[in-house]
């Protein structure tokens, strides 16, 4: 967090794979063959102990740290780099686009090498545990046989429960942050709000907008504001807005008249134009989320759906997010101690909502920097171990 | 490395190898860790501090950030969780000492609590003579800054026990350097500055 990291930063050009395994998606769907558009930060040791996946949130992509060649920093550029709490001069750390996102990886606006158009609303409906799956390709391909760790926040975090449940012998440790075992009604009631804000959009054309050159701005932007309202607390928002005024004084009309407004708005726009963030992928992002709950399969019971978990775990909430509470971390960690499994617990005071994740916090800096310091710790004592046998 | 407490050392000559202890009020995590590198345990530390938080990870200890005032304990953890639920100079300040006991001697099957004794000799004769509130090494604080809002002596200590129908299994009282002698063998809530005590359900 201090410019002179800053300066270090080095620029990160994204890579790709891609997989002709056919991928058998949870929905019973099938894709002959996709790209993974992915970054790496650090080198790989000799013994490949030392490479961590990060997974991203909702509207994250694979350019987690450094700058691109635009000079836009990752956005976990302020955890991850060299001296940061995943030092890069330590790890070797990897994080890809997910399946359907649209920065790259194989997604509603790629081209469906079937029709020769891109997929819009065709793309299949992919789940967490089908992320998972592919991310395992991208192990395979880097020759990694165990990652020193997976570290992920919200949807991220929950990519990594995922990761810990299915292949539970291929990770190490895993960081589990600002996450939450499953969506509650509230939360999936919020991602239809979005949903519906989107598909209700005139120019959303049933998802064809591309073809038709247009973009369904409006409901992209509406479904934002609201996301990032989620993501704020209401404290935060108190401080950083109160009930300021644009202008001086009240107008009595329907124009943005508070700062907070304009904020969101400022927001939702950016999201929909600058970013450019495609509207199929927000719809299947949410529902992905929606649909995660990995305890289903084992008759609603978390403890026994970690049971087969053999990771080391950090789980870390924040005391002012309400989309994943720390109740809800609190839940995962039950489940752990349940398997007495290796677990610790954070819960960072933060006033910043879920968005805390993210943020400088000093509580936090210092939880991640220690546990990062065990997993490094972890890969040497694996090093170590390695070259007994040979 | 392993270098100790007095007050740690004597816990840990309680503690039998390879058992499962859940430690309240970890702090930094010293205690765990020398049990984890002596006696081979596992187990987890309950801590508030963010900064003591952080030591103990630092360490490699399983730290669960908590408040023992939330009854976190019986929430997170099965009966019989651990064999030792271990809580040292933390009895004094939670606000319901009587209510902690029974989660721990719920979720573990015996307990190992050590607290500053108020029924010592110079708390007495300070507040008999000066008509303040006592302040000593073991008690370092002004009545009106100090975290010990639940202060008792051996006495009070050993009463809640029997009645709870709690059994003391063991009790060692020693000075403020964590010494015993002869007198406070003798007259312990008079002549010990601090107890420990390995209390468990009584067998029905």
């Amino acid at each position: 967090m201090s410019t002179d990291s800053q300066i270090l930063d080095e620029v990160v050009i994204p890579e790709y794979l891609k997989i002709d395994t056919p991928l058998k998606l949870t929905s019973g769907s099938v894709l002959p063959s996709y790209e993974l558009i992915y970054e790496t930060y650090g080198e790989l040791n000799e013994d490949k102990s030392n490479a961590i996946l990060v997974c991203h949130a909702l509207s994250g992509d694979h350019h987690v740290a450094g700058v691109d060649k635009d000079g836009k920093p990752g956005w976990w550029n302020g955890y991850i780099g060299p001296g940061k709490p995943v030092d890069t001069n330590k790890f070797f750390v990897v994080c890809s686009n997910n399946l359907g996102g649209c920065r790259g990886s194989t997604g509603p606006t790629t081209i469906n090498p079937e029709t020769g158009k891109v997929y819009g609303p065709d793309f299949p409906i992919v789940t967490c545990e089908d992320w998972v799956q592919s991310q395992n390709e991208l192990r395979k391909h880097l020759g990694v046989d165990k990652w020193a760790a997976l570290i992920g926040g919200s949807m991220g975090g929950m990519q990594v429960l995922q990761w810990a449940i299915d292949y539970p012998d291929k990770l190490e440790h895993a960081l589990v942050i600002a996450a939450a075992p499953k969506l509650s009604a509230q939360n999936i009631a919020f991602n239809e709000v979005a949903r519906r804000a989107i598909m209700s959009d005139p120019d959303f054309l049933e998802g064809r907008f591309i073809e038709a050159e247009t973009i369904p701005k409006q409901g992209l932007s509406l479904a934002r504001m609201l996301g990032h309202l989620t993501y704020l607390s209401d404290d935060m928002m108190g401080t950083k807005f109160g009930r300021e005024l644009r202008e001086d004084k009240l107008q009595y009309n329907y124009e943005v008249e508070f700062q907070v407004e304009s904020y969101l708005r400022y927001q939702g726009e950016k999201f929909a134009t600058k970013m450019n963030f495609d509207a199929n992928t927000y719809l299947l992002m949410t529902k992905a989320l929606d649909y995660f709950d990995p305890a289903a399969k084992y008759d609603h019971n978390l403890s026994e759906a970690l049971a087969k978990a053999t990771a080391k775990f950090l789980v870390v909430s924040f005391t002012s997010d309400w989309r994943f509470s720390s109740q809800r971390s609190h839940e995962i960690v039950k489940a752990l101690l349940d398997n007495d499994a290796s677990v610790s617990y954070a819960e960072v005071e933060s006033q910043h909502g879920h968005d805390a994740f993210l943020l400088p916090n000093t509580h936090y800096e210092g939880v991640f920097k220690s546990y990062m310091q065990r997993v490094y710790d972890d890969t040497l004592q694996n090093s170590k171990s390695n070259q007994g046998e040979q | 490395m392993n270098h100790i407490s007095p007050e740690f050392k004597l816990i840990s000559d309680w503690i039998t190898e390879d058992s499962r202890v859940l430690d309240l009020g970890c702090g930094d995590g010293q205690l765990l860790k020398y049990l984890i590198d002596t006696h081979n345990i596992t187990g987890y530390g309950f801590e508030i501090s963010p900064e003591k938080t952080i030591q103990a990870m630092e360490k490699g200890i399983n730290v669960i950030h908590s408040d023992l005032n939330n009854h976190d304990i019986c929430e997170y953890f099965d009966e019989d969780s651990f064999d030792y639920i271990v809580m040292t100079q933390a009895l004094q300040v939670v606000s319901r000492p009587d209510e902690l006991l029974d989660e721990m001697l719920t979720v573990g099957k015996q307990c190992i609590i050590t607290f500053p004794n108020f029924g010592h000799w110079r708390n007495r004769l300070q507040l008999m003579f000066s008509g303040q509130m006592p302040e000593t090494e073991t008690l370092p604080y002004h009545w009106y800054d100090t975290p010990n809002i639940h202060m008792c002596t051996f006495n009070d200590f050993e009463n809640l026990c029997e009645e709870k129908g709690l059994e003391v299994v063991a009790r060692t009282v020693v000075n403020s350097e964590h010494r015993s002698t002869f007198g406070m063998r003798i007259a312990p809530n008079l002549l010990g500055e601090v107890a420990l005590y390995k209390v468990q359900k009584k067998a029905l």
